[in-house]
This record gives C-alpha cells, structure tokens and sequence, in this order.
C-alpha cells in the first residue's frame, strides 16, 4: 500500500474485537503498549496449525511434522527478513523479550562480565531491562549505572560519552523507546559512540519494533530484543537477534533436547545455531501465527504505521492539553516520540481513572508500567497511559478526550 | 459497575480523609502495600485494655483504598480491637457502597482490613501468642 493514509476502516475489519461492546459502548482499545489486538489472519493461522498439522517440529520424518517444522521456520525467515538480519541462525525464539534480555544475561552476560565491570542501563528502562542485569551484576560484583533522564524524559549522550571515557564499560543495554512515555532515544546514534568504544550494545526494542521500521544491519546493533504479541502476533513467543559472531562465543541457556547435537554418559556436544538457544519443544504454533502478523504489517507497511501513529499521537496530545487539569510527560516533538501518552489528570489517582474510562469502554493503562524507577524520578508513583496502532482512530480519541471531561466532573476538579 | 462509584461517600472521605496522620507512641504500627495499583496503606493504633482508643492511617494510593481506610477508622474507633476479625468483606464494601467492584479492584477497597487485622495479630502476638493465631486462622484474610 502506497499511500500514506491508511484505510482504517477497512483494517479494523480484519481485528474482530474491535466489534466488541464494553459496558455498552463500542470498545475503545488504546493499550497497544502492553499488547496488541490480532487479525483475524494471524488467529486463523495458530488454529489451522492445530486444525491439520499439529504435530512436533526438526525430528519426525512423516508429512505433517515436516509442514509444521517447514511453516515454524518459515516464520525465522520472515523475522530475519523484517529486521534486516543477515543471516536466520541470528533469530532465535524464546518466550518473550523478558526471556531474550534474561538469555543474553545469563549467557553472554555470565562469560564477559567480571568483576568490577560496569554496565550502562537508564532510568526509563522497563522492569526487565534491570533486573536480569542486577542480578548478574550482584553476582559477578559488577556496577550498573543509569543514565539520567531529563525533564521531558531524554537522555543527555555527554553522560555517556563521559561513562565511556571513564569507566569499564561492558555493556549498555537500552530500551528504543520508553513504554511508559514513548520518548524514542537516538539508538543510531549511541550504538556508534559505543562501537567507537568498541563496547556491545543492547537495544530493548519491545516497544519500537512494532511501530519504527528496523534494520539491525544499518543499526549495527549487537542484541536486539522484542516481542511477538506488541506486533499483531500470538503472546508466548519473544525474539532475540544476536550478531553471529557474538552468538558463536555464548554458552546455552536453557539445556534439554533439540539444542544438542550428541549426548552421551561423559559429556555432550551442542547444536548449531540457532537450535543451540531453543532447548525443548518450542511454541510451534504461536511463532507459525506470527508470520502471518509480519505479512500483515509488510501489507500495511512500517512507515505508513508509523506515520499513523505520529497523526494520532499530535492529535491527541493537542486535546489533552486543552483539559487545564493534565499533566503530561514525555517528549512533545514527535520525532523523538511514539505513539505512548503517559498523563495524570488532576488528582485522579491512575486506577480511578482506568476505572471510570472502562465504564465508556476504553481500555488504557495504569499504574508504574514496570518502570519503577522513572516514576521515582518523576516523582508520581504512578500514571495513565494511553497507546496507539494502526487501528486506532481519531474518532476514538474524541471519545477519550470526552471521557476524561467526565472524569474531571466526577472528581469534581 | 457505573460511575456512581465515585460519587458521594468515595470522593468525600478522598478529600477529606478522617484520622489520617501518625501516631507517635502507637501501640503497633503496620504496613501493607497493594502491588498492582500501588497502594500503600499505614495504620497506627493505639490501644487501652483491649480497646481501640485511638487510630489513625497514613497512606497513597487510589481513592478507593483511601476512602475504605478512611471509613474504616471511623468504623472501629473506640471499638474492641478484637472487632477486627469478625468484619467482613461485605460489610466494608457495603459501607462504602461498593457492592459492584471487579476482582482487580476489591484489594484496593480491601486493602485497610487486610492491614487492620494484621495489626490486631501483631498486637496480640506479643501478648498472647496463642490467642493471636487463632485469630489469624479466624480472620480469613490474607
């Protein structure tokens, strides 16, 4: 599709919860952050798997297995092909990206990091950007800063110059973009300074892959993260892009069948890559239903999406600041933002809120989006989010903006 | 589950919650937090021969667990600490006209009891230990 307007009608007719009634309203979906809704393409592919080739994937021999072991890496393709990889061995499926991120940690992190080593995270990471690497940092007696943020939620890239020249730096491991404010940090940018350095960097692209075209080969990344169910997919299946090189040098994560090559009494030898990372039987049928979200969003087209969600987004953010009780947070030029709006309205505790907006059948976010830290540092404990895709109308964000006024005479401000 | 929730007897103890604040000498201090909305819920008691001579609650969170911790102070105020236990579920909801709240939301309204009778336990704990876990095996709470 060519044109830079998507037909949105037309979209929202290939996603049939969107024709759902909440409390008697039309369903008003705007949490696309935490995940997506699927087309019907993508629940007709999980259920034909299921319907005529269930069965087990890289042993058997008969038709079946050899479909679905056929149509599971087919979908490794069409991921390598999405992300611009160079080569399928880089793609591995695990459950989510929280499983990508604890892989890399366990993994490359048990074998590089030692100690007194640093790495760099910042403060908008999610939960699962920090945690994984806390650990490995406790047990190797590393060090882990945290990039600050500033006022409209950006990083300042002096800091890290300055940690670059300062410091033993390992690994920087960022987010794209923030789930709870949407800012998109300059990644090309830092992935450049760190190679200057030459210093691996990890880019947590929960959030951007869905809605920013990547291409881990322009980028150079060295990991890359994300998740199937933010991008149209099934939940249950995360990816993880490693460069091969680096893939080559890590240890197993998780040990069992199907990532080993020979197992006998003294020892064991493992399996080529990619196999080598996806011990047991994997989610055949969710990762086979995920090709058939990447198709979708090759039809519609990344830069259509994207500029999508930029029109929405100004939209929204310009009603919203019409109501004199908001306070919003996060980048306002759009070219450093997503389509997240974080917001606390007046003195309307975020759950209330959500509560009130669910009576006029809009699904948004509340609470600290796993990102604990940020809210510290914005000193809310937590806020409201709203968050975009493709399907999502300014019809809908006038009902939004209504809803909010209600809640504004509710809570009498 | 309507707006209406908000209306009246929320919004009234939100803003203007009754025996928020500390207690300095309390008898027990106890605090419990709700880790999907956030809430955070402190209680102080003061107590006299068995009876709640003063309480009081320090707390942040959504205007749901405020207000039932607010109502509940007001509730047990110069009551027999042992009240605690026999105060159900429905009846805080009830109190607070809430009979219509969502799973997810109910901890939130529920939130206050929970941390009222941990600290009945707690003050009996010292006192009389067996009396205190025949009360944490009464309340029904956690």
């Amino acid at each position: 599709m060519q044109s830079a307007e998507l037909e949105i009608n037309k979209i929202r007719k290939d996603f049939p919860i969107l024709t759902r009634k909440i409390n008697g309203k039309p369903f008003i979906y705007l949490d696309n952050a935490a995940t997506t809704q699927k087309p019907l393409s993508v629940i007709n592919k999980i259920s034909d798997y299921y319907s005529l080739y269930n069965s087990n994937i890289h042993r058997a021999v008969y038709d079946i297995a050899e479909e679905a072991t056929d149509a599971y890496e087919l979908t490794r393709k069409k991921v390598r092909k999405f992300i611009n990889a160079s080569s399928t061995d880089e793609i591995i499926f695990t459950r989510n990206a929280t499983e990508a991120i604890n892989l890399v940690a366990y993994s490359w992190g048990r074998k590089n990091i030692k100690n007194g080593d640093v790495i760099i995270l910042s403060e908008q990471e999610h939960h699962s950007n920090i945690v994984p690497w806390q650990i490995l940092a406790k047990e190797k007696n590393a060090e882990i800063k945290f990039l600050k943020i500033n006022e409209t939620g950006n990083l300042n890239l002096n800091e890290l110059e300055f940690y670059l020249n300062n410091n033993n730096i390992k690994l920087i491991s960022l987010c794209h973009m923030s789930n709870a404010l949407g800012n998109i940090v300059p990644i090309d940018q830092i992935i450049d300074m760190a190679h200057r350095y030459n210093i691996p960097i990890f880019v947590d692209g929960a959030q951007s892959v869905p809605h920013i075209k990547t291409d881990v080969t322009s980028l150079d990344c060295d990991f890359l993260a994300f998740s199937a169910h933010k991008m149209l997919g099934p939940t249950g299946v995360g990816i993880l892009y490693t460069k091969k090189k680096i893939l080559e040098e890590m240890d197993p994560f998780i040990c069992g069948g199907d990532m080993i090559k020979e197992v006998h009494k003294e020892n064991t030898s493992f399996n080529d890559l990619p196999y080598r990372f996806e011990a047991g039987t994997p989610n055949i049928a969710d990762v086979i239903g995920f090709s058939a979200a990447l198709d979708y969003l090759n039809e519609i087209g990344m830069d259509n999406i994207r500029s999508h969600e930029i029109d929405l987004t100004k939209y929204a953010l310009e009603r919203m600041s019409e109501l004199k009780q908001i306070k919003l947070y996060g980048d306002t030029d759009m070219r450093n933002r997503g389509g997240i709006i974080s917001f606390n309205l007046g003195d309307i505790h975020p759950h209330d809120l959500a509560t009130i907006l669910n009576n006029h059948g809009i699904a948004i976010r509340s609470g600290h989006h796993c990102a604990q830290i940020l809210m510290e540092k914005l000193d809310v404990s937590a806020t409201s989010r709203a968050s975009f895709y493709m399907y999502n109308t300014k019809e809908e964000i006038n009902i939004f903006i209504n809803a909010l006024g209600e809640a504004i005479k509710l809570f009498q401000l | 589950l309507s707006d209406d929730i908000y209306r009246e007897i929320i919004l009234d103890h939100y803003r203007n919650p009754r025996n928020k604040g500390k207690i300095d000498n309390a008898d027990v201090v106890i605090h419990d937090s709700n880790p999907l909305c956030g809430d955070q819920i402190d209680m102080f008691l003061k107590v006299e021969e068995g009876q709640i001579k003063d309480i009081k609650f320090d707390g942040k969170g959504c205007a749901i667990s405020q207000a039932s911790a607010s109502m509940l102070t007001e509730m047990v105020m110069d009551k027999p600490l042992t009240t605690a236990k026999d105060i159900s579920k429905d009846e805080i909801l009830e109190n607070i006209g809430l009979t219509n709240l969502g799973p997810a939301r109910i901890k939130c309204a529920l939130l206050s009891l929970k941390v009222l009778k941990m600290g009945m336990v707690k003050y009996y704990s010292d006192k009389e230990p067996a009396t205190a876990e025949k009360m944490e095996k009464d309340s029904h709470l956690y």
